[in-house]
């Protein structure tokens, strides 16, 4: 397989990696990066545990191909934490109990991470709706959904421009 | 949180420290910083990946097996083969004295279900893995095939597993798991009404997230290190130790993280096989399964079929239950000869009855073997028994709710397993739950105590 | 052997590679090709990834709207003009999936999957395809007949409908799992009244057949009444006429042809029944 070098952003730094050609983005993220937050849960596209942001958008990075972002700005878990400071999502999801086993964690904080970008003040209505393409096994969804919108509130008091 | 002090208040010391209190999961950080070590959460140099053939069929012959191309395949690294496996036996229940020894690791003379693995393909590449796996040849004489529990034990159904020579688990009490107290018979003679009923469910995969598997790193000293999924760490590193026949010491096992498990990850499958793959090839190993892996080839909770018969008295009294339980081990035994005797110690559920018969048959049939899942023997069963409670007392006019106080163990009533009942609570627990759901119930039921002796009619 | 990923401006070259390099496949979104890839399937040795900037537009002219092949659900759910489509396009998936699925790719997904192919085939949609003969205009219907042999080096290029009139479009999924998931059955209708009574009629099922169908027999059986419960009661037995719905996870045959007209009357009828 031939590699292919790529030149990309995540989470703020500029990265060259070289791929195997034909890779996904979860494999260049996991096994050249070393970023492991983004979760391999059933390269099929259906639960969103390898959630990243792809120039703002959500994208799910097992279906996503490496040679399609070269140039692009990723974003992962491990850029949400600024300065050492938790971002309020992380806070929330600690404080509502949304985490269990932790597996779909990383895909739900980057899912909720993509609603803010576009909607900083969400309805209930509309966090189902950015979860919707994300499973959890454990929670049951209800203390996600708390957690979410307990942060977006938290936001949205100290500021524009928080997310 | 809040706890309630209305029942049992002598029973309790009140000093509790950590009881009541809300206290932050511990790895909690890491779930949200996404640094939770998940057993696939390492960067390894030179990792190689498996790949399982698999039977396409549900019973058949192995006639051969041909991996010539898949060993001459770029990037395959070595292919395994059942006379590869040191002690080519799945060992769970041996493990601990239950016994039997009925399934290899991987087939050599029989698949008994769709899915069974045969032989198994190390490459560089999860897609070189894939690529070889499909050359793999093997020649097949299909055998006829059983799916359903009733079936498998009519004379004259085709044998899914020559170690047990019928297709039931032979229990000490014989061809099921038996509990009997008084005389059932007697009862349903006494009895006002009698119903009989059929119940079942499928099959239930656990599905967690994170998929079964597990990735193993040779180290100096002939050492390996296995980090892994399994919700049952040593366990799974003891049956690894018989498996390959290396002393325990060699094996350090690192798990106690999984992306959801719910009693499923405890079957020891990808452990011994990557293992032996690492020892083989002194390379490190991942062996994961995809999502068609998990939500076919690891076992689910069993599909049981249970027929419930009832004699029950005007006055809400039931004076005789009988159930017959088929639990669907599939094609071996794995935990569900364990998972069916609790099954036997479930029924006939939380009621207090004199006359009880109880049969549970661990069937075998040629579907993917089933194991744990929390709850297992028992929650299908529950279903089963409480829908049972709701059409019995449709059956005598009288309020469901109010027919399970009739009914319900209070200390010192004897159980079907002929023990006396102590610590009973499930009056209390009815009382408390009829007041949140608002739910009418006869003044005498809400006086009632499970402490307070029945009486006898 | 092997798996690789090229890259072509021009939708010709693409064409002249696909025609040769058997294992080669366009990829959309990646939604049902990546996912094949990933499962196993060694067939596929190629992604091949066309970039004409063509085929991520959508364009209107004269009340007809173009879709290029690689608009995504996410584009056309932000497009004002296209705001009406939104029921269609929202259900596809959730935001992730949005933002990579594109409405060719849409087109080639199997049952129970292609919900927005159900809504274009509703719409009278008309399919282009560059092929090694050229470029064709296929009625979206004659696609789907043509679905499992098209010709190699076909490539998908746009889709194109003309608008229907405000508040004639309508279309609703039925999932086990809320908020969404996939089809049970799947619904979109384009009905024309003329004084009260249906003047024309586009409906079409998703789900019911191994890709989207027409309700040819009911739609014809629609003209020129009342849309009212009785109507439907009367014509009931031509809904599921022509239908032949998978057994899937999701639901049986039996089931999804039972549920069908409950759930086309909720759709044509909501006011009485939503």
């Amino acid at each position: 397989m031939a590699k292919i070098p790529l030149h990309f952003i995540l989470n703020g730094e500029e990265r060259a990696e070289f791929v195997d050609s034909g890779a996904t983005l979860l494999r260049l993220l996991r096994d050249k990066t070393g970023d492991l937050t983004a979760k391999s849960g059933c390269l099929q596209g259906t639960c969103g545990t390898c959630t990243v942001l792809v120039d703002g958008a959500p994208r799910l990075s097992c279906i996503t191909l490496a040679e399609d972002c070269d140039g692009a700005d990723v974003e992962t878990v491990a850029g949400l934490a600024a300065h050492g400071q938790l971002h309020p999502l992380q806070h929330a999801v600690m404080e509502h109990f949304a985490a269990q086993c932790g597996f779909c964690t990383p895909g739900m904080l980057m899912a909720a991470k993509a609603l803010f970008l576009t909607n900083p003040r969400p309805s209930r209505e509309d966090v189902v709706e950015a979860l919707s393409g994300n499973i959890c096994r454990c929670t049951g969804y209800e203390p996600i959904i708390q957690a979410v919108l307990s942060a977006a509130q938290v936001m949205s008091a100290s500021g524009p421009g928080a997310a | 949180m809040e706890i309630r002090k209305k029942y049992f208040a002598d029973e309790r010391n009140d000093d509790l420290k950590e009881i009541g209190q809300s206290r932050q999961r511990s790895d909690a950080l890491g779930h949200v910083k996404g640094i939770t070590p998940f057993y696939a959460d390492r960067a390894i140099p030179g990792l190689l990946h498996i790949r399982m053939v698999r039977s396409p069929h549900h019973h058949a012959r192995i006639l051969g097996i041909d991996a010539s191309r898949a060993e001459r395949h770029p990037g395959v690294r070595r292919v395994i083969t059942a006379r590869d496996v040191p002690h080519n036996v799945y060992t769970v229940l041996s493990l601990i004295n239950i016994g039997p020894e009925d399934e290899p690791v991987l087939a050599f003379d029989k698949v008994r279900w769709q899915g069974e693995p045969i032989v198994c393909i190390v490459a560089d590449s999860e897609r070189a893995a894939y690529e070889a796996a499909q050359l793999v040849q093997i020649a097949y004489e299909e055998l006829p095939a059983v799916f359903d529990v009733e079936e498998a034990l009519k004379p004259g159904a085709p044998l899914v597993n020559e170690y047990h020579g019928q297709n039931y688990y032979r229990y000490d009490s014989g061809e099921s798991r038996k509990v009997i107290l008084g005389d059932v018979e007697k009862g349903f003679a006494e009895a006002d009404f009698i119903l009989e009923q059929r119940y079942q469910a499928s099959p239930i995969e656990q599905a967690p997230t994170e998929t079964t598997g597990c990735v193993v790193v040779p180290d100096q000293n002939n050492r390996f290190t296995c980090y892994t999924g399994t919700q049952a760490v040593f366990f799974t590193l003891d049956n690894s130790s018989v498996i390959l026949q290396v002393p325990g010491q060699q094996l350090h096992f690192v798990g106690g993280t999984a992306g959801g498990g719910f009693g499923g990850k405890v079957d020891c499958t990808t452990e011994p096989i990557a293992i032996l793959a690492s020892m083989l090839t002194g390379r490190p190993v991942s062996y994961i399964y995809n999502r068609y892996e998990e939500m076919q080839i690891s076992s689910p909770r069993a599909a049981e079929r249970i027929y419930l018969k009832d004699g029950v008295m005007k006055d809400g009294r039931i004076v005789a239950r009988q159930v017959r339980c088929y639990v669907d081990s599939g094609a071996y035994s794995r935990h569900t000869p364990y998972g069916t005797q609790k099954a036997a110690a479930h029924f006939p559920g939380p009621y207090t009855i004199p006359n009880v018969r109880i049969d549970c048959y661990c069937v075998y049939t040629n579907r993917t073997p089933s194991s744990a899942m929390r709850g297992f023997g028992v929650t299908i069963g529950d279903f089963a028994l409480e829908v049972q409670m709701d059409k019995l007392a449709r059956l005598i006019g009288m309020d469901p709710l109010e027919f399970r106080f009739v009914n319900a163990y209070r200390d010192g009533d004897m159980k079907a397993h002929h023990q006396p009942t102590e610590g009973a609570a499930l009056i209390e627990c009815m009382q408390e739950a009829a007041e949140w759901a608002d739910w009418p119930v006869d003044p005498r039921c809400m006086a009632m105590s499970s402490r307070e002796p029945r009486r006898q009619p | 052997m092997g798996l690789s990923y090229r890259r072509f401006e021009k939708v010709s070259a693409a064409t002249s590679f696909l025609t040769e390099e058997a294992g080669a496949c366009v990829v959309g979104g990646g939604t049902l090709l990546v996912r094949r890839v990933n499962e196993g399937d060694a067939a596929v040795t190629t992604y091949v990834r066309v970039c004409d900037p063509e085929m991520k537009r959508i364009d209107e002219a004269d009340g007809r709207i173009r879709l290029g092949a690689l608009v995504t659900m996410a584009q056309l759910l932000g497009h004002p003009g296209l705001q009406w489509l939104a029921p269609a396009a929202r259900i596809v998936g959730g935001p992730a999936i949005r933002s990579a699925a594109t409405v060719g790719g849409n087109l080639f997904a199997a049952s129970p999957y292609g919900d927005f192919g159900v809504a274009l085939l509703a719409l009278g949609a008309v399919v282009t395809v560059h092929g090694a003969v050229g470029v064709e205009e296929w009625p979206l219907a004659e696609f789907f007949a043509r679905r499992d042999s098209l010709p190699a080096g076909l490539i998908v290029t746009s889709v194109a409908f003309t608008r229907p009139e405000a508040g004639t479009f309508r279309f609703v999924k039925a999932s086990r799992v809320k908020p969404k998931g996939a089809a049970i059955v799947s619904i979109a209708a384009v009905i024309a009244r003329d004084a009260g009574r249906v003047g024309a009629a586009r409906i079409a099922f998703g789900a019911m057949a191994g890709t989207p169908i027409r309700a040819s027999s009911f739609e014809r059986a629609l003209i020129g009444e009342q849309l009212i419960t009785a109507t439907l009661d009367r014509l009931e037995p031509h809904v599921t006429e022509g239908t032949t719905p998978p057994s899937d996870a999701i639901a049986s045959a039996w089931y999804r042809q039972a549920v069908l007209p409950v759930h086309l009357r909720r759709l044509l009828l909501p006011e009485i029944d939503g």
